[in-house]
């Protein structure tokens, strides 16, 4: 019998090492399973909420909605709050997978700009709270292709070589139809297709579809022209001052992030406090000074300790927004059309 | 003849050029002052200050190595007794089940990962339990076992088999004859195959991204969430910390590896000089 001892105490270690991984550190408060775009968050800000409300946060990171939406669908996972953009909230909205917020659990909401409350994607404001908004603009050098203030400079031939262009199929799709004066969300497929038609004449003029690489092509002069989002070409504009950023004439696309509760979630108070913690302007202006979006809160507007220019950059006036349109859902065959478009289109 | 001695050499040069050059471009961009991946524009260690105050990074390594720790320790017993009972069986099987044993190796991770993950979620389901740390764990376990099966085998068989029965002659019970005799002959075998796992864990992405479930995240998994926004220089200084100690590892394998191989060779000489 002696030489069962020691099978015995290997397999209660085995045994403690499972149990001690399986019962994760108890918090007085519970957990909140925050699921996040990737750099999106002043980190400190979570630490900040653990201890002043001894919730503990888990705190998961994506890369793009559809990632995030496949996650959610695939099951076996528990999140409470979710940032997805405004097309995907609608999507989730009509898919029936957000729960409604119970405001009285958010007074933060109050400091969110009325602006940006009712947007298309949520008309009833039930399901979301906006995290950070922002537009898509024309990032330029002036001294190689001039002055823009159109949609056509992405089009033009005399900029051949040195245009960018969006590496996914709903913002290349959503700039040719603001070009033709289209809305962004049309399922029209006449316009659908002279979107397509606009952007195949484009193809030869490109240096390239990208994404994050339209940082350095353009700090670098590699390239010369491009559309991105207005918060990154902050970011762009300190290591290459000669950029210069416009809305076009025929306006442009704004996006939303918005905080959302998910149907399933186990920890919906706590979920309710993050989102309230988060609008706070002191989070907020933490916030916004990380990421270098645009803050919803309307306090960080007169608050933000930056100069003119970036404040420019950053809160464009209410006519140049008027003329902006947020993505919506569309439905299932018009996404189908996207996808084989956009697929004949790269090859 | 020297002429083709040299060309060999530039071909070696060459080929060390094309593993290396995007991995030192990787470490010089590290210590770049901007976010900049094309312009130097001076030296800092910022990076790497602001790498040990990013919160969710920190946290994520934690998980990736605790991860990788507790998975490569757990796989090297599971695997070790798993190579003695495979040592022991007959010819007849033990064939086909090394054979089994290999696929997890071969196998696209992306295959692995999803089965595990479909087999997670459909467990859960009838049992209550979601993905999370303990399934990522499991995960881990399980495609690292038969990396110590490998790197113990060979071991096994270069065992005298006599050992073990003069161990047992000498009255050493069956247990006290794995510790004391069996154990300590392959303990390098084991401990290679735990470097080896332990790599492969922190390595692994793929495999993680389905198991993790919703309240862990491990660091490639984080590092892929970032390309969205342009990849902060923090992943470039986590890199080159992570490729720093990958690479000690390795040199360490190395070495004992050779160093075993001259102690054998020592000891064959000793024994044909006693004969």
């Amino acid at each position: 019998m002696k030489k069962t001892i020691p099978v015995i105490i290997c397999a209660v270690m085995l045994l403690g090492l499972f149990a001690g991984c399986g019962g994760s550190s108890k918090t007085p408060n519970g957990v909140v399973n925050v699921y996040n775009w990737g750099e999106y968050i002043d980190t400190n800000l979570i630490a900040q909420f653990e201890s002043e409300t001894g919730i503990k946060v888990n705190y998961k990171t994506f890369e793009s909605n559809e990632q995030m939406y496949s996650v959610l669908k695939q099951g076996g996972v528990s999140y409470d709050v979710i940032i997805p953009s405004d097309y995907m909230i609608s999507r989730l909205i009509s898919e029936d997978m957000l729960a409604a917020i119970d405001f009285n659990n958010v007074p933060n909401y109050s400091l969110i700009d009325d602006s940006l409350k009712n947007e298309a994607y949520d008309p009833d404001n039930l399901y979301s709270v906006p995290y950070m908004w922002g537009t898509t603009g024309i990032i330029y050098d002036p001294a190689i292709v001039g002055e823009v203030d159109s949609w056509e400079a992405l089009f033009d031939e005399k900029n051949s070589g040195n245009i960018l262009m969006f590496d996914n199929s709903r913002d290349a799709m959503g700039i040719a139809l603001k070009y033709l004066g289209y809305s962004i969300n049309t399922t029209d497929e006449t316009e659908l297709n002279k979107a397509y038609e606009l952007l195949k004449a484009q193809k030869p003029l490109l240096q390239g579809y990208v994404m994050d690489q339209i940082f350095d092509k353009l700090e670098s002069g590699e390239a010369a022209i491009g559309p991105y989002y207005a918060g990154d070409y902050l970011t762009m504009h300190q290591d290459n001052p000669n950029l210069k950023f416009c809305i076009p004439k025929e306006g442009s696309i704004v996006f939303v992030d918005a905080m959302c509760v998910l149907k399933d979630a186990q920890n919906k108070a706590n979920a309710e406090a993050f989102i309230n913690f988060m609008s706070g302007t002191e989070q907020s202006m933490a916030n916004a000074e990380f990421i270098g979006y645009t803050s919803p809160n309307k306090e960080v507007k007169d608050l933000i300790d930056v100069d003119d220019f970036t404040k420019a950059i950053m809160y464009p006036d209410v006519a140049t927004l008027a003329n902006c349109e947020a993505y919506i859902n569309l439905p299932q065959e018009t996404l189908d059309y996207y996808d084989s478009m956009w697929v004949k289109l790269k090859s | 003849m020297k002429k083709k001695y040299t060309g060999g050499r530039i071909f070696t040069a060459l080929t060390y050029v094309f593993l290396y050059a995007p991995i030192i471009v990787l470490i010089v961009f590290s210590f770049n002052s901007t976010k900049s991946r094309t312009i130097w524009s001076g030296f800092t260690l910022n990076w790497y200050k602001e790498l040990f105050n990013d919160n969710l990074i920190m946290s994520s390594l934690q998980t990736t190595l605790t991860v990788s720790v507790i998975a490569s320790v757990v796989a090297a017993v599971i695997g070790t007794f798993a190579a003695i009972g495979f040592y022991n069986m007959k010819k007849k099987w033990r064939g086909p089940l090394l054979t089994v044993n290999n696929i997890p190796v071969i196998n696209a991770d992306i295959i692995t990962g999803v089965s595990l993950a479909l087999l997670f979620i459909s467990a859960g389901a009838a049992l209550g339990f979601q993905l999370g740390f303990t399934t990522l764990l499991i995960a881990h376990i399980s495609f690292d076992v038969p990396y110590i099966i490998l790197s113990v085998m060979p071991k096994l068989y270069q065992l005298d088999r006599n050992l073990f029965e003069a161990a047992q002659d000498l009255g050493c019970t069956w247990f006290q004859t794995v510790y004391k005799v069996i154990i300590p002959e392959i303990l390098p075998g084991i401990i290679n195959g735990l470097l080896i796992a332990f790599t492969m864990s922190v390595d692994d992405f793929v495999i993680s991204y389905f198991t993790a479930g919703s309240s862990v995240q491990t660091l490639s998994m984080t590092i892929y969430a970032m390309t969205r926004r342009r990849i902060s220089p923090e992943i470039n200084a986590i890199s080159t910390l992570l490729f720093a100690v990958v690479l000690i590892l390795l040199v360490i394998v190395n070495m004992r590896e050779s160093r075993q191989h001259k102690v054998e060779i020592k000891k064959e000489k000793m024994l044909k000089g006693l004969v």
